[in-house]
């Protein structure tokens, strides 16, 4: 086998190869015939110039929004499932999206209506409702003895996620008719931003984490065959799981405020790259953020084309491509 | 088998044969006292004393009827007339509470179709009901005159009815002659920004309205009443007026003229160049009453200024 210098560089070329295809083609597809040349001809003042304003205010911005949420759930999906060393868990598996949810229902519903760096209050809010979620699991997971318990981790989570489910369903019961339609809305997840604003703010959350997480490949390897082992083999195993919850939590808050849910981009996008580049998770990583944005782009471009009046909410598709494609996996297996 | 048996077996036999005849006898006078008993409860008053409206836009039409005095409760979500504010509440479209309702003993209750659990339950408690859906326009003046019939006051009804259809001619035939501009008719989006934007689509009451006031529904060709429009339909679409409907809590906190600005964002859209964009407010844009012939001038008088002073 090549050394992992070199498998590195193939996997990232190769995987960023295709980020950069659905990147440029992206834009180029929607349910408006626009014609490029118009799009680009300087001669033309951008407010008189439709095609253009296609271009760049409604699709770019989902194309950049669908490679920055794509590309953190699944590089969240990817730590999750080593940190608690089970294949099942995505980034709605801790209670961070559920968390996040409950943020934005109440910021909905509460009519918190503030706008700060071109964000409005939902995103904020439901970032807000991440970083709780991760602050209460992370306390109940810590308390017991040194280090994280994945067995606590992973129940408390569970256990979060059903407690935020049934806030979630009881700031509806309460919420007006229309508010309670906007948070069903909100619910499905979309990638129609509407402007940069909320992804410039999302941006360095998601840099953030991606610095941290670049740290973790070495430990998550041996982490994801048991924490004993890979204390013996000089991991410093609390403060790398520590480190790994943090960001992936940090991920998903990120991703899930911006663009709402979007399901099983966590969980299909990692098996998939598992398949292709093998378990090592120096390849694992940064392969599967490079294809859970190609992913969630392809996704969102057969959102916006398929359904003949109007869109459908991205997270239909990614559950639909992605259901059927991971139950088709665990019968190969 | 002696003798004795026998007698005792046959008077066994007789027993078990006279018990089970008095047995279906009982039966079928239980089946027939109670259908009878139906039939009788089944009778109802022609003209019901206490109606419970479930619906806003139904209390509306009663009151127009003149008949507001015979409500005796309304939904949560009624506030009009200003009179309805002293009258019980019993839940909503959604959740109806069939414990308030039986405790108002109501003679009618009006329901939506859709409300089908609630129709059941009233039907096994036996509380008299009447229940219509709506589809476009035309259907409110069907239904108050379907309602005015069922509660006794046709007459009334009739005259709502037409000085409803009367007064909705009139706008339609004054912009008839007038240029129809690309309407865009907004009911829903998130406040200060243009995500999640519902706009009526080419069915429904809104869409009636908006053609009657002379506007031309740039979503006409998407057969639903509730269009998405992600920020890509919004500048195809190419609207040359923007109408935003507010109304409930999106309007008591909203800041108007800050949030059309949201618009600003779509430089290439005419509406937005030309600064055709207006908000209307008012919830009788979004009951389906007797009120739809005002929401519908107002709508005109946003379509053509000049035309509808």
């Amino acid at each position: 086998m090549p050394p992992i210098r070199t498998r590195l560089l193939i996997t990232l070329t190769g995987f960023g190869l295709v980020l950069a295809a659905t990147i440029l083609t992206g834009p180029l597809i929607g349910s408006t015939h626009i014609s490029l040349s118009r799009v680009f001809d300087r001669t033309l003042a951008f407010a008189d110039n439709a095609d253009a304003q296609i271009f760049f205010i409604a699709r770019l911005p989902r194309v950049l929004a669908g490679a920055l949420v794509g590309a953190s759930l699944a590089a969240a999906g990817v730590v999750f499932q080593a940190l608690l060393r089970n294949p099942l868990a995505t980034p709605d598996t801790l209670g961070v999206s559920s968390g996040a949810a409950l943020g934005a229902m109440l910021a909905i519903t509460l009519h918190i209506n503030v706008t700060a760096f071109g964000v409005s209050s939902v995103p904020v809010a439901s970032f807000a409702g991440s970083i709780g979620a991760l602050g209460i699991v992370y306390a109940l997971a810590s308390a017991r003895r040194r280090g994280l318990s994945t067995i606590v981790l992973l129940l408390g989570g569970v256990t979060m996620t059903a407690f935020f489910q049934a806030l979630i369903l009881f700031t509806q019961y309460l919420a007006d008719f229309a508010d309670t339609f906007r948070t069903v809305r909100w619910l499905m997840g979309t990638l129609d931003v509407g402007s940069y604003g909320p992804i410039l703010a999302a941006l360095p959350i998601v840099l953030v984490a991606f610095a941290l997480l670049s740290t973790l490949p070495r430990s998550l390897d041996l982490i994801s065959l048991g924490a004993d082992a890979a204390a013996a083999r000089g991991v410093d195993v609390v403060a790398a799981e520590r480190f790994a919850l943090a960001s992936a939590s940090l991920a998903t808050g990120a991703a899930v405020s911006l663009a709402g849910p979007v399901g099983f981009i966590g969980l299909v996008v990692p098996h998939l790259v598992r398949l292709i580049v093998g378990s090592d998770h120096r390849l694992v990583l940064p392969a599967s953020a490079l294809f859970g944005a190609s992913f969630l782009i392809v996704c969102d471009a057969v959102a916006r084309t398929v359904w003949p009046s109007g869109e459908l909410p991205v997270g239909i598709i990614t559950a639909l491509i992605g259901g059927p494609f991971f139950l088709w996996l665990l019968v190969r297996k | 088998m002696t003798v004795a048996h026998r007698a005792i077996a046959a008077k066994r036999r007789a027993a078990a044969l006279i018990a089970s005849t008095v047995a279906v006898a009982v039966l079928l006078a239980a089946i027939v006292s109670a259908s009878a008993r139906t039939t009788v409860i089944g009778q109802q008053p022609s003209r019901p004393e206490r109606i419970v409206s479930l619906i806003p836009a139904v209390t509306e039409m009663i009151y127009a009827m003149g008949d507001g005095a015979r409500v005796a409760a309304v939904s949560n979500y009624d506030h009009f007339p200003a009179d309805v504010a002293r009258l019980p509440r019993v839940g909503g479209l959604l959740d109806p509470s069939v414990e308030r309702i039986l405790a108002i003993k109501p003679d009618l209750v009006i329901v939506y179709a859709t409300q089908k659990e609630l129709i059941e339950r009233q039907d096994r408690a036996r509380i008299p009901y009447f229940s219509y859906q709506h589809k476009a326009l035309p259907d409110i003046m069907t239904t108050i005159r379907a309602i005015g019939a069922r509660i006794g006051s046709s007459a009334q009804a009739e005259s709502v009815a037409s000085a409803m259809q009367r007064s909705l001619g009139e706008i339609r035939a004054k912009a008839a002659g007038l240029p129809r501009p690309a309407t865009l008719l907004v009911f829903e989006r998130d406040p200060s920004s243009l995500r999640n934007v519902f706009a009526s689509g080419g069915y429904g009451f809104l869409h009636d309205m908006l053609e009657i006031a002379g506007g031309r529904n740039v979503f006409a060709d998407v057969k639903k009443q509730a269009v998405q429009a992600s920020t890509e339909m919004l500048i195809a679409s190419k609207p040359d007026v923007i109408i935003e409907l507010l109304y409930g809590d999106s309007l008591k906190n909203a800041d108007i003229a800050k949030e059309l600005r949201a618009w600003d964002a779509l430089a290439s859209v005419p509406a937005v160049r030309t600064h055709r964009i207006l908000a209307l407010t008012g919830d009788e844009f979004v009951v389906p009453g007797p009120r739809v012939v005002d929401a519908t001038r107002k709508l005109a008088r946003a379509i053509h200024p000049d035309a509808f002073q």
